[in-house]
């Protein structure tokens, strides 16, 4: 049973490819996620970037009205869903055992079957505008517009059922991280020895958890109004658009926490790291992301005043609203206070780090702006709104995100990513960000309207138009360059040694890249700071022992069997019930396969 | 290779694994079922055509079908007992009992259904239809999950070495699945068949 380190392909050498698809190892799986992630991000940029070009000047025509709406709503669920929370999940997959000094993930089978229906959902939800159109109601997918009255096509449908597919995979990852992270700590960590990367994980888990549900039912009405004629949301036939407007939002506010927090968490791990400090205010900081996440089911009607809702609600929600900027602000300032009086590493991880910081509190000003109903009604709809969400997920979601990749890098590969380019594309990212969403406040003021595909000349919106359409080629550019800097980098010899920052977390106490089974000894950890403190107070970490005993569990394939019985029953309830069944009984099929599977 | 064992399996908190899943699960689960529920009581009374609750509600039979899943409920607790304590002739036994309850309420459902379906009420007739169909179905569907969740532990339960050295760990988390599942069609039956129309 003491099987040797390093079962995967062992006995019979399968090819590699096969080994990558049967893979259970946590860090495997995240650079799936990593890579697969980051594809979609760049579709999504080629996706913005038709829209920008459609937009660069009055009445162009690039592409069509229909084109359009497929265009800016798959841009924001292809960011949304296959984008930003995959390469979130990509970092929470790869470090969340390694920063509670565990060998793997609760589930490591589970870890697998979430990656393959996070493909199964995003090849469903890209590949729809070559099957009959992609989704063209917003992300949002407002009913009665996305009812069959209003929207007959598939492209909706493709809507519902590919984020089914995609929400149950979040849901399975996340429950998968919850278990992870309150069961598998390492000897001494204790909860409030987390590092902060792991309590923000914990809160976006259950953030998850508790709203994908919601949005599920959601989805789930709207087919069944869709095909099975109910009326859950057509009001001429007694049904209620609000309702949808509040499932849906229930759900869609969490889900901005969902994006922003991963990379609240990653700054929360690198500026300590680039300031040589520790954080300053750790309980705050996880204190202020516990109230983030308690409060983010509180404020969802913030995009509901202009429906109606009455005076008392209007007042509520406005509070609960500014309420939940006081936590993000403690936040801001738990960064700062660990900035201010250190001895800075001003390299790549950093600059994104600060940038994070600048951009993000940008967003958040015009977020909480928006907390005062008077204020919302006039910039409803307008893109001042696409401003501040752009502020918030391109300048704080993506922008923490690179800073992680940056900071994590050494570790993940062995090597450094290219700091000269790397800051020039930063640079180049900054300025490209800043150009093209800046100008979008002030075409939101002057009463620009989002998600139309063309304007009249004259409206006082050309200058920006076109300043903003050329910022996101300087932006796509300077992606570009950190596409570039990436594979320079990867040819470069693994000179990171295991903790080239001297960083004071665990994952920095194992070599850079890990072994499959993460640490030789699982450590144990006297401090917040674990490596800091061991160096301050002399402790040497256990040497790897002569032999070791440590059993990882064997790949398997059923997680792609599952996910692909459940890619069945997706394409059966776009086309035909009956594959469906043949899906739901593939989907017995590996269940009974999985669980009978012998994993010792 | 004891040792081995026990490091794999000793949590941060002492609960297992698997049973920690299935708890946060079940929280997962009270929202999905919080929403549809919710849906039922936004549209009570908005239905624009009949036939309403009161039209087509049978008190009696349903409360014989909830009688039905209780008592499913009680031989599971009986089941959980017998893999507990190594009695696995009643646990085999209270396993196959909670099976045919579930099978039993399922059929109560389906001629429910049928029953309404005969009296003029589908999914797209109004509000009622639409709001009681999908909850109460996947309610349905979630009785059925947990018969084949129960069959196949059953089945495992007949193999060579039974369910191994985690069978009441298994039997223990199927029950808890299995007791929501309950609960959630106890506040179901209040709210649709028991408040007052
Ligand atoms: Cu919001």
């Amino acid at each position: 049973m003491a099987t040797a380190v390093g079962t995967v392909g062992q006995a019979t050498q399968p090819s590699k490819i096969w080994s990558w698809m049967t893979t259970v190892d946590h860090k495997k799986i995240a650079s799936l996620y990593g890579i697969t992630g980051f594809t979609f991000f760049l579709i999504g940029g080629i996706e913005a970037l038709l829209v920008r070009t459609q937009l660069a000047v009055p009445q162009g025509n690039v592409i069509d009205a229909d084109l359009y709406n497929q265009l800016f709503s798959t841009h924001a669920l292809t960011m949304i869903f296959l984008a930003i929370m995959p390469l979130g999940a990509s970092f929470f997959n790869y470090f969340i055992p390694l920063h509670i000094g565990a060998r793997d993930v609760a589930f490591p089978r589970l870890n697998m079957l979430g990656y393959w229906m996070y493909l199964s959902g995003g090849l469903l939800l890209t590949l729809s505008f070559f099957f009959g159109g992609a989704p063209d109601g917003g992300w949002f997918g407002y009913a009665p517009l996305s009812t069959e009255t209003y929207s007959p096509g598939r492209n909706m449908d493709f809507y519902t059922v590919s984020l089914l597919i995609l929400g149950t995979s979040s849901l399975i990852a996340s429950l998968n991280f919850i278990v992870t992270i309150i069961n598998m700590r390492a000897p001494g960590m204790t909860m409030m020895r987390l590092p902060v990367y792991m309590w923000m994980t914990l809160v976006v888990s259950f953030l998850l958890v508790l709203s994908l549900p919601v949005v599920t039912v959601g989805m789930i009405q709207l087919y069944f109004d869709r095909n099975f004629g109910t009326n859950f949301f057509l009001p001429a036939e007694g049904g209620d658009p609000l309702l949808w407007q509040h499932i849906f939002w229930i759900f869609g506010h969490p889900e901005v926490y969902v994006l922003i927090l991963p990379s609240m968490g990653i700054v929360s791990e690198v500026i300590p790291v680039m300031s040589r400090k520790p954080l300053f205010g750790y309980a705050a900081i996880v204190f202020a992301g516990a109230a983030i996440g308690v409060l983010g089911f509180g404020v969802w009607s913030h995009h509901m005043f202009t429906t109606g809702l009455g005076t008392v609600p209007q007042v509520v929600f406005s509070a609960s609203t500014m309420a939940i900027g006081i936590p993000t602000g403690i936040k801001i300032f738990n960064w700062l206070g660990t900035m201010y009086g250190g001895n800075i590493r001003f390299n790549t991880a950093m600059y994104f780090a600060v940038g994070f910081i600048a951009l993000f509190t940008i967003g958040g000003i015009s977020g909480v702006m928006h907390a005062s109903p008077a204020v919302d009604t006039q910039h409803q709809d307008t893109y001042f709104v696409v401003a501040h969400i752009h502020y918030v997920l391109f300048g704080g979601a993506i922008m923490g995100i690179f800073s992680g990749i940056y900071f994590w890098f050494p570790k993940m590969t062995g090597r450094f990513l290219g700091e000269s380019l790397g800051k020039l594309s930063f640079w180049v990212i900054f300025v490209g960000m800043n150009a093209t969403f800046f100008p979008m406040h002030f075409l939101g003021i002057s009463g620009m309207p989002r998600r139309i595909y063309t304007y009249e000349e004259g409206m006082g919106w050309d200058t920006w138009n076109m300043v903003a359409t050329i910022g996101s080629y300087i932006l796509a550019f300077g992606v570009l360059l950190f596409v570039i800097n990436f594979f320079k980098s990867m040819r470069q010899p693994q000179t990171a040694g295991d903790n080239p920052w001297n960083a004071p977390t665990l994952e920095w106490a194992t070599s850079s890249p890990p072994p499959e089974h993460n640490f030789d000894v699982v450590p144990e950890v006297h401090d917040r700071d674990p490596l800091w403190y061991n160096r301050d107070h002399g402790i040497e970490l256990p040497a790897r022992p002569e032999h070791l005993h440590i059993h990882m569990p064997p790949p398997s394939y059923y997680p792609m069997i599952l996910a692909g019985g459940v890619l069945l029953i997706g394409l059966g309830l776009l086309a035909h019930l009956g594959v469906a069944v043949a899906g739901a009984l593939v989907v017995i099929y590996s269940v009974w396969g999985w669980a009978l599977e012998p994993t010792d | 290779m004891a040792a081995a064992h026990e490091v794999q399996h000793h949590t941060s908190t002492g609960v297992d694994n698997r049973k920690l899943l299935m708890w946060v699960f079940l929280a997962s689960e009270c929202l999905f079922f919080g929403t549809l529920i919710s849906t039922y009581l936004i549209f009570k009374g908005e239905s624009l055509v009949p036939p309403r609750p009161e039209d087509v509600l049978d008190i009696p039979l349903t409360s014989a079908s909830t009688f039905v899943l209780l008592m499913s409920s009680l031989t599971m607790v009986l089941a959980v007992y017998g893999a507990q304590h190594g009695r696995i002739g009643m646990m085999k036994g209270m396993l196959l009992c909670t099976v045919l309850l579930g099978l039993g309420f399922l059929g109560f459902q389906v001629y429910e259904f049928m029953h309404f379906v005969h009296e003029g009420l589908s999914l797209s007739t109004n509000q009622f239809g639409a709001s009681f169909y999908v909850l109460t179905g996947f309610h349905g569907f979630h009785v059925g999950i947990g018969v084949l969740y129960l069959t196949s532990l059953l089945i495992g339960s007949m193999r060579r070495h039974g369910l191994g050295r985690d069978r009441d760990l298994w039997v223990d988390t199927a029950g808890l699945y299995w007791h929501f599942v309950d609960i959630v069609w106890i506040v179901i039956f209040t709210i649709i068949y028991l408040m007052p129309h």
